[in-house]
């Protein structure tokens, strides 16, 4: 039996864009098994909700994390609103539906720019980043952040996109579809990307609906579930099915996300074409009582918000249960028996988001 | 091909100008609807504290007695949970981000007029 | 938001066996959370299979030990060393036992009723 040596992996590492630590223990070259240990950014938000009231926690709720923050904000607003049975106007919906398109347009740019990174492919990072910066801009000019929308509240949205702005939306995802277009191509037939996506880290079917993977892992393995289908927001007069893989490695997963992209960009072409006229939010009086569970589909996968109110202005629980906590059993079940030259885009694949794991 | 795809993408590159090199030199030209800073104009405002009341993270405080209007920059998330509250409308979001500051100071907006009236009379 | 929710009381007794029975039918588990009430602490156990979601309610005085469910559903294991790193509730028979070491805060059990 060879010796077995116990090598550090974060949380400071160059290719990690969040801390998150690994104890690898190593037999030679291969991992035999990892142990996980997270905190480095635990802000205890879950415990803020007592001292900050219902309405103004979206702000709160909207800064869980960065990448992903708009559908926060929505997933918060909903419950809110299925609590107190609040009937969000259809315009209001429309437009939530297309920001949180964008959002996950920008969100797989971000994750196919760092798994460039993790391979050492600096040039693909450039040009993915490159047009992301078109769709941020679009970004600023409808809500006024680029990262941080700041346009959901409960009841409906903050601000209204006027019709001139939306046609000339159109003309920018004209010209995405054919840059995004180029950089797939490289990323799916490129020799060298290949070589080091292909058969890396392979999840089975039952692996993966047995130990509850959610999102692009869960689809890239080959089971067809898009929590989109639930209908929330305005997914349920749009037409779309959820995109699938068959042998569940590290290049169908990237597969799986350049197809989102493009099913995201025929979903926006789709809802700027049947948004109705009307307002764009309701007036809120009085608090919530009662308790709700609401499930979203973020650029990661499911994501569960639990929320109980007692009849007061402050909540008494918040609970988020983000896709990437789901994601790691899965994680640590694909590190044994790796190569170490492997664990960095083995942790890039499950798309880590750890502020959003630690809130 | 299964090899070279970049290099369409590298000659472009190559012969067309920057982005970046560009950016660095002009002016940066914001949007109608960023949200840069809070403004106030302080001749309408009535130092009634809804919006210290309204703001999620305590950056504004209103003096009633000495009539001072005062907001901490570093703390400010630019949401405009103010702008939508003032009852005068003296408030208004500006699209320019405010500087970066070395310390934590308060910027204080008084109404002379008012001063003036109380030295005087 | 037309899917189907249901929400079942059950006493810590029935626990892994209405366990058990929803995970012969092909359900999987998507997240188990607790609430803190003082005296009582509230756990839920969630499942879904094809869009259909329920969840398994206990309420149990703070200080008794629960069952793990580990060895039907592995990835409880994280779940339930969250909860007992952040409420202090305990769970005997974990499949892996990180005996407080996962979350690491300067404050140990930070949501607790203490």
């Amino acid at each position: 039996m060879s010796r077995r040596t116990i090598i550090p992996f974060g949380p400071q590492h160059p290719v990690l864009p969040e801390p998150i630590h690994l104890d690898l223990v190593m037999e030679d070259e291969k991992v035999v098994e990892a142990i996980p240990s997270i905190g480095f950014v635990h802000r205890g938000l879950e415990k803020l909700v007592e001292k900050k009231d219902f309405i103004e926690y979206i702000y709160v709720a909207e800064r869980i994390c960065g990448i992903c923050s708009f559908m926060h904000g929505m997933g918060y607003s909903q419950a809110i609103e299925q609590i107190m049975n609040i009937e969000v106007p259809e315009r209001a919906l429309f437009l939530r539906t297309i920001w949180a398109e964008f959002s996950r347009i920008h969100s797989h740019l971000l994750w196919l720019g760092l798994l460039a990174d993790a391979f050492g492919f600096e040039s693909l990072f450039m040009q993915s980043w490159r047009v992301r910066e078109k769709v941020l801009d679009i970004m600023e000019e409808t809500t006024g952040g680029r990262v941080i929308f700041g346009s959901c509240k409960i009841g409906g949205v903050r601000k209204d996109i006027d019709t001139v702005t939306l046609k000339r939306i159109e003309k920018v995802l004209v010209d995405l579809e054919k840059e995004i277009r180029e950089i797939s191509n490289v990323f799916l037939n490129e020799y060298t990307v290949k070589s080091r996506l292909v058969g890396v880290g392979v999840l089975s079917k039952e692996d993966a609906y047995n130990l509850g993977a959610v999102g692009p892992m869960m689809r890239a393995s080959g089971i067809a579930q898009d929590m989109r289908k639930l209908g929330y927001g305005a997914y349920s007069q749009l037409d779309f099915e959820p995109i699938t893989r068959a042998s569940g490695d590290s290049y169908d997963r990237c597969a799986v996300r350049i197809e989102e992209l493009f099913q995201s960009i025929d979903l926006i072409r789709q809802a700027i074409g049947k948004i109705p006229e009307g307002p764009v939010d309701t007036k809120v009086t009085g608090n919530p009582d009662g308790e709700a569970f609401v499930r979203l589909e973020q650029p990661r996968g499911e994501v569960v918000y639990y929320v109980k109110a007692n009849g007061t202005k402050f909540l008494d629980r918040l609970r988020v249960r983000t896709p990437t906590f789901a994601n790691i059993p899965a994680l640590l079940k694909m590190l044994k028996g790796c190569d170490y030259a492997d664990v960095p885009i083995l942790i890039l694949t499950i798309d880590p988001c750890i502020s959003c794991t630690e809130r | 091909m299964f090899a070279f795809n970049m290099t369409k993408s590298i000659f472009k590159n190559l012969f067309t100008k920057s982005p970046a090199a560009r950016a660095s030199l002009a002016k940066k030209e914001f949007k109608r609807n960023t949200r840069g800073k809070i403004d106030i104009n302080i001749e309408s405002c009535v130092f009634c504290g809804i919006c210290q009341k309204k703001c999620p993270t305590g950056a504004i405080s209103v003096n009633r007695t000495d009539k001072k209007w005062e907001i901490e920059r570093l703390k400010c998330i630019t949401c405009g949970y103010c702008v939508e509250a003032c009852p005068k409308k003296c408030l208004s979001m500006g699209n320019e981000y405010s500087g970066p500051a070395l310390s934590k100071d308060k910027e204080v907006f008084e109404n002379a007029r008012v001063l003036d009236n109380a030295t005087n009379s | 938001m037309t899917n189907k929710q249901e929400i079942r009381n059950i006493t810590l007794n029935e626990l892994v066996s209405s366990v058990r029975d929803l995970a012969s039918k092909g359900y999987r588990l998507v997240q188990m959370s607790c609430t803190n009430f003082g005296e009582n602490v509230q756990l839920n156990y969630s499942f879904d299979k094809d869009y259909e979601f329920i969840n398994l309610r206990l309420d149990i005085p703070s200080d008794t030990q629960v069952q793990s469910i580990s060895n039907i559903y592995w990835s409880a294991v994280m779940y339930e060393n969250e909860i007992h790193d952040l409420f202090g509730l305990k769970f005997n028979g974990m499949a892996i036992d990180f005996k407080g070491n996962l979350y690491r805060t300067s404050v140990k059990i930070p949501f607790g009723s203490c």
